[in-house]
């Protein structure tokens, strides 16, 4: 068993990086995920050599971690909202060029500047594709200190096995809070690096050469589907989700991250009352856990979803229940955060109360 | 066994260590706990509190409805926080810095003369841990001498040499409760 500690989100996410081997990490410091800089300025580089950079702005950031994952590197980058909008292009960049890194973005409430409380209004921007492009990214929602450690490890994996940026989707409350944490033992750097990497010219053999630009559309396409056959597989085999009294479950509440955590809660007030309620919470965001939704929605009275946002992953819950049974809304925004008293009044008022 | 507690005050009391401090004991206890700090504007304009749980199951929500308990440093907290304690639940203030008492006759009401006994130790910095003294003797949520064993694990080493002062006052606030 690996070491215990009580650590902040942030804090934990960049113990992770370094534990986990990482080459090299860019950011730029915005609140609620400052503390990521902050923990890896004192000693990270001394522990392992990695490169810890502050970068003069979260575009050159995102555009440094380009650079350092074309050099076969495990690189990382973190930011909040408003730092990640503006790390959109790169994004859609490394994807196309088909390059691993791992980004965290601890979310806070927008639009806009907004404020700088706990969100979960940038789902559709990691989900759906905030850059432009038909790409995705493996996007991982971690509700718990613990599992911002352990995607650490996850994302490069995924990463590396598919060549493709991993987004782990956090927000202000789970980067800021302390919980008890199991690290892992600390892994070595890489040494070997993949075939693909730009490591500099061997004389003998032909030139390797990374780049998101093809000027001729039948090229375009060609790894346009590339990258598609890819998502398929990613789609297929990388789906991952947890669910909670779901056996004898009349109704669902579900929702991801922070959001899924304060479901969690109102189930068991929930159950206190009486009321046949499960929980679904999906751990990767994409690929979507499409079947259990769909699965088990077909012998339930409705769903809750809760977020922290307008109703983003609803979306996604009603394609894939696909009108097999009631799926209802609720969420704050702006950095507020719904209450488990206001998701059980709200479930009451939908479901219970001479509800549809 | 669940304590949803949250303690709040003025920046500057120690409400934030307080409860840092609780987490840590509440680990040295094998219990799960989770410590949730404000962070907002509601920092940046001088008060501040945290939400801590301490639990022999996991945590579910850090995010809670109402409390178990209350510890208010301040009369602006003591009025956001009272409607939200349990029936049957504590609230705990701070005699000096909360002059109008709370309304509730369904929960208990502990006052502690935390700032004069504190002055008496010739340093204010001990009001969070006379308070914590006095919490745990009407929770019991961990044991004074796990919470000691925090301090020590958790605050640097050239700080130790206050811990013993910390010790003391933690004593003193426990008299507090009977």
């Amino acid at each position: 068993m690996g070491e215990i500690k009580l650590m902040k989100g942030n804090e934990a996410l960049a113990e992770a990086m370094i534990r986990e081997g990482c080459d090299a990490y860019f950011g730029y410091p915005i609140t609620p995920q400052s503390e990521v800089l902050e923990y890896l300025s004192i000693d990270a580089h001394k522990r392992t050599g990695m490169v810890v950079l502050q970068s003069e702005s979260e575009v050159s950031a995102i555009n440094m971690v380009y650079g350092a994952a074309a050099a076969g590197k495990r690189v990382m980058t973190t930011s909040s909202s408003p730092g990640m909008s503006l790390m959109q292009e790169g994004i859609s960049y490394i994807a196309s060029a088909e390059l691993p890194c791992v980004l965290a973005n601890v979310m806070r409430g927008g639009p806009g500047l907004g404020t700088i409380q706990p969100s979960q209004g940038d789902y559709f921007q990691s989900v759906k594709g905030g850059g432009h492009g038909d790409y995705h990214m493996i996007v991982l929602a971690p509700s718990s200190v613990q599992e911002m450690v352990n995607y650490v490890g996850l994302g490069f994996e995924l990463a590396e096995k598919y060549r493709t940026p991993v987004m782990l989707l956090a927000d202000g409350a789970i980067g800021q809070m302390m919980e008890k944490v199991e690290l892992p033992d600390q892994k070595p750097r890489k040494t070997v690096f993949p075939d693909w990497a730009t490591t500099g010219k061997i004389a003998g053999k032909p030139r390797r050469y990374i780049t998101s630009l093809n000027i001729k559309p039948e090229e375009m396409e060609k790894i346009n589907h590339i990258l598609q056959n890819k998502y398929a597989e990613i789609t297929k085999n990388e789906v991952r989700y947890v669910t909670k009294n779901i056996e004898d479950a009349e109704y669902i509440f579900t929702g991801f991250g922070l959001g899924a955590r304060i479901c969690t809660k109102a189930m068991e007030i929930a159950r206190e009352k009486g009321y046949k309620v499960g929980m679904i919470r999906p751990q990767t965001v994409w690929p979507f856990p499409t079947e259990i939704y769909n699965k088990t929605s077909k012998n339930l009275k409705g769903i809750l979803c809760v977020e922290m946002n307008a109703g983003q992953m609803v979306e996604d819950v009603k394609l894939s229940v696909n009108g097999q049974c009631p799926v209802e809304f609720y969420g704050r925004t702006g950095g507020m955060l719904p209450s488990p008293d206001e998701i059980i009044e709200k479930f009451e008022e939908c479901f219970i109360k001479g509800g549809k | 066994m669940t304590e949803e507690a949250i303690f709040a005050g003025f920046g500057g009391q120690g409400v934030l260590s307080m409860g840092m401090m609780l987490a840590y004991a509440g680990m040295i206890e094998n219990k799960e706990v989770c410590w949730m700090p404000s962070y907002g504007p509601e920092m940046r304009g001088g008060t501040a509190n945290c939400t801590i749980i301490v639990s022999d199951k996991p945590v579910s929500s850090p995010i809670v409805s109402t409390y178990d308990s209350v510890v208010a440093l301040n009369q602006p907290s003591l009025e956001k926080f009272e409607s939200k304690v349990k029936p049957g639940g504590v609230i705990i203030i701070e005699k000096s810095t909360v002059p109008v008492l709370p309304t509730r006759t369904d929960i208990t009401t502990y006052v502690v003369n935390g700032n004069e006994e504190a002055l008496k130790l010739k340093n204010l910095k001990v009001l969070n841990m006379i308070i914590l003294g006095a919490f745990l003797a009407a929770r019991k949520t961990v044991s004074p001498e796990n919470l000691v064993k925090a301090l020590y694990k958790a605050l640097p080493e050239r700080h130790h040499k206050l811990i013993p002062l910390n010790e003391e006052a933690i004593r003193i606030g426990m008299n507090f409760i009977k």
